[in-house]
């Protein structure tokens, strides 16, 4: 993988930053676009805008071609036996709250048991509180090992035969760690419950199989990686979704409308109403196209060797804390600087021109196991380099050192 | 960008040394707790309020350097004045926060005055202020 050659596909790296050339280690937010996404948004704009499945004109032809053509492309990207098992969502969290509120509002009693753990995002933990609010059923979380990571054995122990559904994170957006999805998903279905993926962060970093983890659903979202924002995706399997009924009402998604009574499209439409993210689609279709002609598994790799890197190094700096595990982790350091708050170290890696994030991370519950109330995260892609670890290394250092003189 | 325009050396040594930091052991106080959903910053203000005068004001909370200086700061130029004079306190340190020239009889407060050019960290330094408002509604509400 040629790092400078791609980097070079992303105009938005070659600006400097308070008088810095950018390092953009937020990707984990999210990423940036390559020229490539930003052509097709323009020529669609330019070209081929219209509205979807209803004009009968050119235009509207190939708008609805390009859209439906970029669902076949995000079936194929993570899988999916068919494109009906793709609904286009604004991103991860509709994806999860429409399972939430659709899918689980028609299985859970009083009783049943909906299973996290407490390493989730707000938006997989949430939609799920309400699920049980709503529905009398209990949330129970799979505990955490003292780096982070999960345990099978734990998995085993909290999963029982009144759970229904299983919602976890594969790729934590804290803690880096790649979670046993696969295996998760099998003690899930041997006791009837359904298995739910937050992919925001692995969609982008990871080849992904839903088949192949056997998953029930699966979300991601499109600025993740490398698409435009208010774009994201809803795997579920067909059987699932048929008997769901859709949480959005209104044009697009209706098939026979009466004064009292109404039906609805068949997959995956149902789920689509009102006029959808059509030129959000097309620029998902070409990240993926992209992301593609680099190979998930090199983008993996790359990853990888990044974050190891940045482990080193970044463990070298006295008063540096790390969380999570040193092993089985991927594309994410999160830290602490001694007492210097993390707010406080964003803001001089800032003036530096170096963007981290530093927050709770949409992970509230996370923190506190920590024992934090926020921390800094440094998150890499397929764009960075070794040189931007180098970078945000000396940064940390001048922060220590201005901290400590402003200090004393 | 200039650090040096938000980390002054006052700021510092309130967050080092915060001033009015604890809780009240006795006394009536108006208790708010805030925070700052977007990172997680909380303060929990204490009010001792008399006769429409805010006799005394402690905090405590987790923040950064900007939010605790700035609880810290507030919470020492609120003391022994009349909640008009604190509310008017509290809108001069909006408009110091949109660039505005204000002058504070507390003058470390003009310290924070770098941090409009950081539009990241406003809230941060608002996050007391918005509780003293907070505070003196409550108060206000208490005492009709």
């Amino acid at each position: 993988m040629n790092t400078s050659e791609i980097r070079e596909l992303f105009p938005i790296l070659k600006q400097e930053v308070n008088g810095h050339p950018l390092v953009y280690l937020d990707s984990a937010a999210t990423s940036q676009k390559p020229i490539q996404v930003i052509e097709a948004l323009k020529h669609y704009y330019e070209w081929d805008n219209a509205n979807v499945h209803r004009g009968v004109h050119t235009l509207g032809s190939r708008a609805t071609d390009a859209y439906e053509g970029a669902r076949a492309k995000v079936a194929k990207f993570i899988g999916a036996s068919s494109e009906q098992e793709i609904i286009f969502t604004r991103g991860t969290t509709t994806a999860i709250n429409i399972v939430a509120s659709s899918y689980a509002k028609s299985v859970l009693r009083e009783g049943d048991e909906i299973v996290l753990t407490p390493m989730e995002h707000h938006s997989n933990l949430i939609p799920w509180q309400q699920a049980a609010k709503a529905s009398g059923a209990t949330l129970k979380y799979i505990p955490l090992q003292p780096d982070g990571s999960i345990s099978l054995a734990d998995v085993e122990n909290t999963i029982t035969n009144r759970t229904k559904i299983v919602s976890v994170v594969y790729i934590s957006n804290v803690l880096g760690v790649v979670n046993p999805i696969k295996e998760i998903a099998q003690i899930a279905h041997k006791h009837g419950a359904k298995m739910m993926v937050d992919g925001a962060q692995s969609t982008p970093h990871m080849k992904v199989d839903v088949q192949d983890l056997d998953c029930d659903f699966y979300a991601l979202s499109g600025h993740k990686m490398c698409g435009p924002t208010g774009i994201g995706a809803l795997y579920g399997k067909k059987a699932l979704l048929e008997n769901m009924e859709p949480v959005e009402f209104g044009g697009e998604m209706i098939d026979h409308v009466d004064l009292y009574e109404s039906t609805w499209k068949e997959l995956p439409w149902k789920f689509e109403g009102g006029t959808p993210i059509i030129a959000g689609a097309v620029g998902l279709s070409a990240a993926i196209d992209f992301l593609q002609e680099v190979g998930m598994d090199n983008i993996y790799k790359h990853d990888i060797q990044l974050t190891n890197y940045a482990m080193e190094r970044m463990t070298q700096i006295e008063d540096l804390v790390v969380y999570g595990p040193t092993a089985n982790r991927a594309g994410l350091v999160t830290f602490n600087l001694g007492d210097v708050h993390p707010h406080d170290v964003a803001t001089v890696l800032d003036a530096e021109g170096v963007a981290v994030r530093a927050g709770h991370h949409c992970c509230q519950p996370l923190m506190r196991w920590l024992e934090v109330s926020s921390t800094a995260r440094a998150s890499f892609y397929l764009y960075n380099t070794e040189a931007d670890i180098d970078r945000l290394v000396l940064a940390l250092q001048k922060t220590k050192e201005y901290f400590g003189h402003a200090i004393g | 960008m200039q650090l040096d325009d938000l980390y002054r050396r006052v700021i510092m040594d309130h967050y080092k040394t915060p001033r009015n930091r604890g809780k009240f052991e006795s006394g009536e106080a108006v208790t708010i707790d805030l925070n700052n959903p977007t990172c997680g910053d909380k303060i929990s203000l204490q009010m001792q309020v008399e006769d429409g005068v805010v006799k005394m004001a402690k905090f405590t909370g987790e923040g950064c350097s900007i939010s605790l200086s700035s609880a810290s700061m507030m919470t020492d130029a609120v003391k022994g004045k009349t909640i008009e004079e604190a509310l008017k306190m509290a809108d001069g340190f909006s408009g110091l926060m949109k660039g505005e020239p204000v002058e504070f009889e507390y003058e470390d407060i003009e310290a924070l005055s770098g941090v409009n050019k950081f539009p990241a960290r406003i809230k941060c330094a608002t996050l007391a202020w918005n509780a003293l408002r907070k505070g003196i509604e409550h108060s206000q509400k208490t005492d009709n």
